[in-house]
């Protein structure tokens, strides 16, 4: 079963989700990556205001291929989300609710997720022709020297993703291979 | 001699690569095929179905399959009786990176001084070209665009002798296990055993070129690869870490003579997109 829901997450959204749902995404999401999660600690660390609303917020770790003539946006599939794990407990702590990406995730952020009740939602990797048909609209909103990693605004319709982790310490990647230890031949 | 023109080296690099990056090579489709009918996990199925759309969508519309093009990696078997005319190999190949990457609308994901200021080069050169010299008249060029997600989850590590076939198993099968999502499962597993440290990893790399699950003509070597298929499989990590029993579509081992005193084993990890093209010229 799918479920479908309308962002920003609201924590009564949150509690209805479980590691292993999945779920079709519609409102507005931020692209962001390496440098630009850089950028935005460094913000915050001088006082300044982030490009975007955290609060409530959820963020994906992606950079597209250019948009050809007419498109909305290239490919755009998920990054591996852990190289930005260094910066995700204090954007977690200002507010942000939801991160949709791929791989592993620290300690520290899955602790994080419960302490401040936020979700990890995995796109498929390497889906990025697919992902991109559900997004309506992309707009750069900070950090344009980025190139391919400035930060844009997604306004996306039925983005499919599957809850990694979710705020009760549920986590895909651990139940799933328990669940098929031993039954591949 | 034979007369090869830099500029038709140039057309045919950038080419492959805008074609590379938008169809997938028949066997890999064929074997992400055979993955969906032997996977258990309902959730990996809905994941490889998702893999094998985004495919077909990717081909239709001329959207790349993945937004990581790559590091353009350009292997080269250059027959020594050609002679390269009008303009210098190397050049003639990154001109083709360069061309291809601006017309296929692919990511130009390469940045300068990599521990420093990481400007991107915006035109995703250079390229790690590498280059046989063979006997004979051709010019035969393999591209792959590599991308980095299955890239950062290659290692090299250099083994006593003493571990022999078990210590390099279980080295291969650890991998895997520490990276798991990280790598974008079910993956093609580049081995490359023997050899120096450089000769290692790129034997690896060398064994990513190959068909999907063709097994080493060496009978000891093919055993060796579908021993550490099975054990791969066995880690339940399934099609992008959500729990299954279809983690790696082949493991494809090369090997090499090497010192009495070690026992150098490179793994390059392949992601599920397994780009690929090549031409002769």
């Amino acid at each position: 079963m799918v479920k479908k829901v309308t962002l920003p997450l609201t924590d009564e959204v949150l509690k209805d989700l479980k590691a292993g749902d999945n779920v079709l995404l519609t409102g507005v999401i931020y692209a962001a990556r390496d440098a630009a999660h850089k950028k935005m600690l460094e913000a915050l660390e001088q006082g300044k205001p982030l490009p975007f609303n955290i609060k409530g917020a959820t963020i994906y770790y992606m950079a597209p291929t250019p948009a050809r003539p007419g498109r909305v946006i290239g490919s755009a599939g998920p990054t591996t989300s852990g190289r930005m794990d260094a910066y995700v407990p204090r954007l977690v702590a200002e507010g942000l609710k939801g991160m949709i990406g791929k791989g592993l995730r620290s300690k520290e952020v899955k602790n994080a997720m419960v302490k401040y009740k936020a979700v990890y939602l995995g796109a498929v990797g390497g889906a990025g022709a697919l992902i991109s048909k559900s997004i309506k609209k992309a707009e750069v909103i900070a950090y344009q020297d980025l190139v391919a990693e400035a930060i844009c605004r997604l306004e996306v319709e039925n983005f499919p993703v599957t809850v990694i982790n979710d705020i009760y310490g549920g986590d895909l990647y651990e139940a799933g291979k328990a669940k098929y230890r031993g039954k591949a031949t | 001699m034979r007369r090869i023109q830099a500029s038709e080296v140039t057309n045919t690099v950038a080419r492959l690569f805008e074609h590379s990056c938008h169809y997938l090579p028949p066997d890999v489709l064929a074997a992400l095929k055979q993955a969906k009918k032997k996977e258990k996990s309902p959730i990996c199925r809905d994941v490889l179905d998702k893999i094998l759309e985004n495919v077909e969508i990717a081909g239709n519309e001329q959207i790349p399959i993945c937004q990581d093009t790559g590091v353009a990696v350009v292997m080269l078997e250059l027959g020594q009786q050609v002679r390269i005319t009008g303009g210098d190999l190397y050049t003639a190949v990154s001109e083709g990176v360069r061309q291809g990457y601006d017309r296929g609308y692919l990511r130009k994901s390469i940045v300068s001084q990599p521990c420093f200021a990481r400007i991107n080069t915006d035109d995703n050169t250079p390229a790690m070209i590498y280059t046989d010299i063979v006997p004979g008249d051709r010019l035969k060029i393999s591209v792959l665009p590599k991308g980095a997600g299955s890239e950062n989850c290659s290692r090299l590590t250099i083994l006593n002798p003493a571990d022999g076939r078990q210590g390099v198993t279980n080295l291969v099968v650890n991998l895997v296990d520490e990276f798991g999502a990280n790598s974008c499962p079910p993956v093609i597993i580049g081995v490359g055993i023997g050899g120096t440290t450089e000769k290692a990893m790129l034997i690896a790399k060398k064994a990513l070129l190959r068909k999907v699950g063709e097994p080493s003509p060496d009978p000891e070597v093919a055993g060796l690869e579908r021993e550490i298929l099975e054990k791969v499989n066995d880690l339940s990590i399934g099609a992008m870490g959500y729990g299954g029993t279809v983690t790696a579509l082949a493991v494809h081992v090369e090997t090499f003579p090497c010192h009495i005193a070690s026992l150098p084993v490179a793994v390059n990890m392949q992601c599920w997109c397994a780009r690929r093209a090549e031409a002769i010229l």
